[in-house]
C-alpha cells in the first residue's frame, strides 16, 4: 500500500512501527508537492527546510519513546493561521510580504503535538471566495479535474488533503469554507462549533462567524486532529472554557435509533438532481444503520445568505482596516500624504472581491443604514438560532447536501458574485449559528464528489463525527483518490 | 461687545473627561503601561494590531470602572457591550478604537460641586465607559516624517460624560476638580495632567437666557490644564456670542484650543466629521457583572472626600471651607489627620498650621504634599511645643522656616537657637522692671492715663527676652506691675 494512501491514523501506527521514519515521510511529501505544483497550485509556501528539521526532531521522539499519538505525522497550514518566522499571506498582495513573528495558537497546539509543517496552503484573498480564484497566488486546481474550482476558500487545504500532497491540512470555515472545498474535492472537512477552536492567530475574516477545523481523509482523522486542536484558550476571549473529550473514543457508537433531521429547505429548488439522489443513498445508508429520518423545517433559512453578506462584510470591513501600509503589508511607494499612502496601499494590496466586500460592510454600518442592514441582519441571525434549536429538540443530526452541485468549472462564476454566493447557500446556517457541521464523501456526479453534510447541536462534535465515520466504515468513496495522484 | 449684550446670553457647557486608569497592564493586552519609556518599548503585537491577534479584557480597568461608578451613586450596569469605533489615523494600529457604544458600564450617575459664592450644585454625568486609548504621533526631530509611538495605544480609559449643566467656565473648572480629586482618592488614576493622564473636550454653546432649545454646539479637544479648561471656553463663549450678536450662525464642528494665541480655531466641520459606524466588537465577550462582583467593590471604596469633609467639620470642629481644602486630596487630609493624631488636640490649630505655613511654604516650592519637607510627624512635634507654651506661635513660625530649609525636628532647633519660651514668673518680672527703670517718663504717662502705652511696654520686655517671653505671663505681670 502506498504511504499516500494512508490516513493520519494509518501513518502515525506506520512511524511507530518504524515502516518508515518521520524525516522520509516528510520527504515524499515534499517532493509530491513540488510536483504538483504546476498542475495544483494547492501551495503557497512550502518550508521544506522546517519541515525537515521537525521531522528529525518527531523521529528522535519516536526513537526515545515519547511519541505522541501524531508524532512525526505531516501537515499542512493554511496560509491563514500565522507561522513564526514564516510567510503568511492570506492569500493576499497585502501580505505577499508579511513574515510573521508569531505562532497561531493551532500551529503551537500542532507543532507541540509532534506534527511536521510542509508548508501554507492556498485560499481565497482573506478567505473571502467559493472557488480560490480570488487568491492573488493564482487558484487552485481541482485534482479530480483541473478544469474545475477546488471550492474555497480553503481550496489550497482541500485539494491538498484529495491530491494526498498532505494526509491533513488545517483550514477555516466562515461561511462553508471548509465544508464547501472539502465536499468539491471528496474529502472530509469539520467545522467545529464556533469558541471550540482558538482563533489567536487565525488573521479574520468575520470575526463572529470564523472558526477553525480540519480537512483530512476520513472522520477519525479529523478527529484525531481535532483532539489537538481544540481546547480554551485565554488569548481569545470567544473560545469557549470547555473540557475536551477524546473525540475517536466516541467514534463507533452505534447509530441505531439516531434521528437523522432532512432540511427541508435543503432538498428544495436549486438542488441539483443527480447530487440530491448521492444524498438519498447515502441517507439510505444510515437507514440501514439503523438511523431514523425524518423531514425537518427551518423557515428561517432561506435568509441565511443575505444575513451572511451583511454580517460577513461588516466585520470584514473592520477588521482589515489595520492593513494600512503603515506597520506591516504592503505600502505604496513614495506617497504624497497620508490619505494617499492609505489609499494607494489598500487600493494595490486589496483584489477585488475583498475590496466589494469591505464597501458592503462599510455601507451596511453606515449611519442612517445601520438599523436597515446590520442591525436587521443580527435579528435574523437570531431567528436562525432559534430555528436550529427548535430542530435539535426532534433530531440529533441534521443531514442534507453540502453545495447544490458539484464542482463548477473555473471561470464559471466570476463575473457574477450573487451565483458564487449562492454556492454557500446550504452551509451558511451553520455558522451564523455557530454550530458545527462536516462534509464528507458520498459518490460522484460526472466523475466530480458529492459532499454529504452533517449539522450538530452546539458542542455535538463527537455526534457527528460518529455518524460521518460509521458512514465512512460502510462506505469506501473517501478512500477515492484522483486517477493522477493514485 | 457691550456687557449687556453679553449678560443677554447663557452659557452652556458639557464635558467628556478621560481619565487614564491606574492598571499596571493596558486594557487588552499585557503591556506595562507606565509613562515615558522610548518610543514603542511597551507595544507588543495585540497593541500593534498585527494580523490574528485578539484581545482580551483587563478586570483590573472594570474594577476601577465599577468603583468610579459607586462613587458617583451611578447605575452600574449588569451588561456592558465594547464596541468599536472605525476610523484610519495611524495612531490608531487597529483602525478602530474598542470602546463602548450603547452600553456603557456605568450610566448615570452625579456629582455635588460648590461654587465660588458658596452655593453647591449638582452636575449630572450621564455616563462612564471603558476605551482604549490611541498612541501618539511624533514630528519633532523628523524631518519631513512623522513618528509614531504607541506606548500609549491600549491604555485603559474611563470617558466621563457630563450632562450640558455647567453654565460657565468656572463651573466647568469646579467640576472637573471635583472629578479629579474624586478618582485619584479611588486610587483608580494618577491624575497627571502633564502626562495626559486626565484631560477633557468640552461642548460649548450659548443660548439666549431663558430660551429652552440648546445652541449649536462646538466641542474644544484635548484640553489638559485647568486653566486652559476656563481660558477655552471662555474664549469659545465670546466667539459664539460675537457671531450671534452679528446675525450670524455657530457652526458644529471640533475645534482646538492654542494655548499660545489663547484662542481656539476650527478642526473639522461636522459635514468632515467621521461616520464611526460603531458596532459590537465580536471578539470581546460582553462584560457582565453580578451583585456580588459589584458589592465586593463597594466594600474596597475609601471615604470619599464628600464624606471626609462632613466628618472633618463634625469630629474637628472646622469650617465648610477648612474642611474643603483639607480634603482636596487624600494625601493631604491624611496628613493633616497624621497631625491631629499626634498632637491629640486642637485640631483648629493643627488645620490653622497646615492650611496656612505648610501650605505657603509646599506653594513657593511647587511641590506637592507627599514631597513635603516637613513630615506630618515633624509638623505635629512644632504644634506640640506651641501647645505645651514651650514656644509661641510666633516663634513656631521661625522654627517652621528653619525645618523647611534644614529638615531638622523643632525640638533641636528651639534648643540650638535658645528659642524656648520663657515661663519663669521671676524672670519676666526682672526684665519688667528693668525696662520700667529705663523708661520712667512713659511709666509716669500711663499711669496718667495714656493706656495706649501698655503695648509699648510690651514691646520693650518681649525685646529684652528676645521675644522669649510667655505672652499670657506677660500681659498679666505687666498689668500688675504698671498698675502699682
Amino acid at each position: 500500500m502506498s504511504v499516500f494512501s494512508r490516513t493520519v491514523a494509518e501513518l502515525a501506527a506506520g512511524l511507530k512501527a518504524k515502516e518508515f521514519s518521520s524525516v522520509e515521510l516528510a520527504k515524499l511529501y515534499l517532493d509530491r508537492i513540488e510536483a504538483s505544483q504546476p498542475a495544483l497550485n494547492a501551495f503557497i509556501s512550502v518550508t521544506r527546510d522546517a519541515a525537515l528539521a521537525a521531522a528529525a526532531a518527531a523521529d528522535r521522539a519516536l526513537a526515545a519513546g515519547r511519541a505522541g499519538p501524531l508524532t512525526g505525522v505531516p501537515i499542512a497550514h493554511k496560509d491563514i493561521f500565522c507561522t513564526s518566522g514564516v510567510r503568511t499571506t492570506c492569500g493576499s498582495r497585502m501580505l505577499d510580504n508579511f513574515v510573521s513573528p508569531y505562532d497561531a495558537t493551532v500551529v503551537t497546539k500542532l507543532a507541540v503535538a509532534g506534527t511536521v509543517m510542509l508548508g501554507k496552503t492556498n485560499m481565497d484573498e482573506f478567505a473571502m471566495g467559493s472557488s480560490n480564484e480570488t487568491s492573488y497566488f493564482g487558484p487552485v486546481k481541482n485534482p479530480w479535474n483541473p478544469q474545475m474550482v477546488p471550492g474555497g476558500s480553503s481550496g489550497g487545504s482541500a485539494a491538498a488533503v484529495a491530491a494526498r500532497l498532505a494526509p491533513a491540512a488545517t483550514a477555516t470555515d466562515t461561511g462553508g469554507s471548509i465544508r464547501q472545498p472539502a465536499a468539491l474535492c471528496g474529502v472530509t472537512g469539520l467545522k467545529p462549533t464556533y469558541g471550540r477552536v482558538s482563533r489567536y492567530g487565525m488573521i479574520a475574516f468575520a470575526s463572529s462567524l470564523d472558526q477553525g477545523g480540519v480537512i483530512a481523509a476520513s472522520a477519525e482523522d479529523a478527529a484525531l486532529i481535532l483532539n489537538v486542536m481544540a481546547g480554551f484558550d485565554p488569548s481569545d476571549s470567544t473560545s469557549v472554557d470547555r473540557p475536551v473529550p477524546s473525540y475517536e473514543q466516541s467514534l463507533n457508537a452505534p447509530l441505531k435509533g439516531l434521528r437523522i433531521g432532512l432540511l427541508k429547505e435543503f432538498f428544495e429548488k436549486g438542488l441539483e438532481e443527480q447530487t440530491e439522489k448521492r444524498i438519498r443513498e447515502a441517507l439510505a445508508v444510515y437507514e440501514k444503520l439503523g438511523a431514523q429520518l425524518k423531514e425537518v423545517s427551518l423557515p428561517s433559512l432561506p435568509l441565511s445568505v443575505p444575513t451572511y453578506y451583511v454580517v460577513a462584510p461588516a466585520e470584514c470591513s473592520s477588521n482589515l482596516a489595520r492593513f494600512d501600509g503603515v506597520r506591516f503589508g504592503h505600502r505604496a511607494e513614495n506617497p504624497k500624504d497620508l490619505m494617499d499612502l492609505y489609499c494607494r496601499s489598500r487600493g494595490e494590496g486589496f483584489g477585488a472581491e475583498v475590496k466589494r466586500r469591505i464597501m458592503t460592510g462599510t455601507y451596511v454600518l453606515s449611519a442612517g443604514y445601520y438599523d436597515a442592514y446590520y442591525l436587521q441582519a443580527q435579528k435574523v441571525r437570531q431567528l436562525i438560532n432559534r430555528d436550529f434549536e427548535r430542530a435539535f429538540e426532534e433530531v440529533d443530526v441534521l443531514m442534507g447536501p453540502t453545495t447544490p452541485t458539484p464542482a463548477f468549472e473555473l471561470g464559471a462564476k466570476t463575473s457574477d458574485p450573487i451565483t458564487m454566493y449562492l454556492n454557500d447557500i446550504y452551509t451558511i446556517g451553520a455558522n451564523l449559528a455557530g454550530l458545527p457541521g462536516l462534509s464528507i464523501p458520498c459518490g460522484f456526479v460526472g466523475g466530480l464528489p458529492v459532499g454529504l453534510q452533517i449539522v450538530g447541536p452546539h458542542f455535538g462534535e463527537e455526534k457527528i463525527l460518529n455518524a460521518a465515520h460509521l458512514y465512512q466504515k460502510e462506505t469506501d468513496w473517501h478512500r477515492r483518490m484522483p486517477e493522477k495522484f493514485a | 461687545m457691550s456687557e449687556s449684550a453679553k449678560s443677554d446670553w447663557e452659557t452652556v457647557i458639557g464635558l467628556e473627561i478621560h481619565a487614564q486608569l491606574a492598571t499596571k497592564s493596558k486594557i487588552f493586552s499585557g503591556s506595562a503601561t507606565a509613562y515615558g519609556a522610548p518610543p514603542n518599548a511597551q507595544a507588543n503585537l495585540v497593541d500593534l494590531g498585527y494580523p490574528g491577534v485578539l484581545p482580551v479584557l483587563n478586570g483590573e480597568a472594570v474594577r476601577m470602572a465599577v468603583k468610579f461608578g459607586l462613587a458617583i451613586e451611578a447605575t452600574i450596569c449588569p451588561q456592558s457591550v465594547f464596541a468599536r469605533k472605525n476610523y484610519f489615523y495611524p495612531d490608531l494600529p487597529k483602525g478602530y478604537q474598542i470602546s463602548q457604544y450603547e452600553l456603557p458600564i456605568v450610566a448615570k450617575g452625579k456629582l455635588e460641586i460648590v461654587l465660588d459664592d458658596g452655593a453647591e450644585k449638582i452636575v449630572g454625568i450621564t455616563r462612564a465607559h471603558l476605551e482604549e486609548d490611541a498612541g501618539k504621533s511624533l514630528h519633532e526631530g523628523l524631518p519631513g516624517a512623522s513618528g509614531i509611538d504607541l506606548n500609549r495605544a491600549g491604555t485603559p480609559l474611563i470617558e466621563i460624560v457630563s450632562e450640558p449643566d455647567l453654565r460657565s467656565a468656572k463651573e466647568a473648572v469646579a467640576y472637573m476638580k471635583k472629578v479629579h480629586t474624586l478618582v485619584r482618592y479611588l486610587e483608580i488614576c494618577d491624575g497627571n495632567m502633564q502626562e495626559g493622564s486626565f484631560r477633557c473636550d468640552a461642548n460649548v454653546s450659548v443660548r439666549k437666557k431663558g430660551a429652552e432649545k440648546l445652541g449649536t454646539r462646538a466641542e474644544i479637544k484635548n484640553l489638559n490644564s485647568f486653566r486652559f479648561v476656563e481660558k477655552a471656553i471662555n474664549h469659545e463663549v465670546e466667539r459664539q456670542i460675537d457671531i450671534l450678536e452679528s446675525g450670524g450662525k455657530v457652526k458644529q464642528e471640533t475645534r482646538l484650543y492654542d494655548p499660545d494665541k489663547g484662542e481656539t480655531r476650527s478642526m473639522r466641520s461636522k459635514e468632515e466629521a467621521n461616520d464611526y459606524r460603531y458596532f459590537p466588537d465580536p471578539d470581546l465577550l460582553p462584560v457582565k457583572l453580578d451583585d456580588t462582583f459589584i458589592e465586593g467593590v463597594r466594600k474596597s471604596l475609601p471615604e470619599l472626600p464628600d464624606q471626609k469633609a462632613a466628618r472633618f467639620t463634625k469630629d474637628y470642629g472646622l469650617s465648610v471651607y477648612d474642611a474643603g481644602v483639607l480634603t482636596s486630596s487624600r494625601e493631604l487630609a491624611e496628613y493633616y489627620e497624621q497631625v491631629v493624631r499626634e498632637v491629640s488636640s486642637d485640631p483648629k490649630l493643627a488645620a490653622n498650621w497646615v492650611m496656612g505655613e505648610l501650605a505657603a511654604a509646599l506653594n513657593k516650592d511647587g511641590l506637592e504634599i507627599g514631597a513635603s519637607r516637613i513630615s506630618s510627624s515633624a509638623l505635629a512635634a512644632l504644634v506640640k511645643r506651641i501647645r505645651d507654651n514651650t514656644i509661641s506661635g510666633k516663634i513656631a513660625k521661625e522654627v517652621f522656616e528653619a525645618m523647611w530649609s534644614s529638615g531638622r525636628g523643632a525640638d533641636a532647633i528651639i534648643e540650638e537657637k535658645g528659642l524656648r519660651q520663657i515661663t519663669d514668673t521671676s524672670a519676666i518680672e526682672k526684665a519688667i522692671d528693668e525696662v520700667m527703670a529705663k523708661n520712667p517718663g512713659q511709666l509716669a504717662e500711663y499711669r496718667g492715663g495714656k493706656d495706649k502705652l501698655f503695648g509699648f511696654f510690651v514691646g520693650q520686655v518681649m525685646k529684652a527676652t528676645g521675644g522669649k517671653a510667655n505672652p499670657a505671663q506677660l500681659n498679666e505681670l505687666l498689668k500688675k506691675k504698671l498698675a502699682r
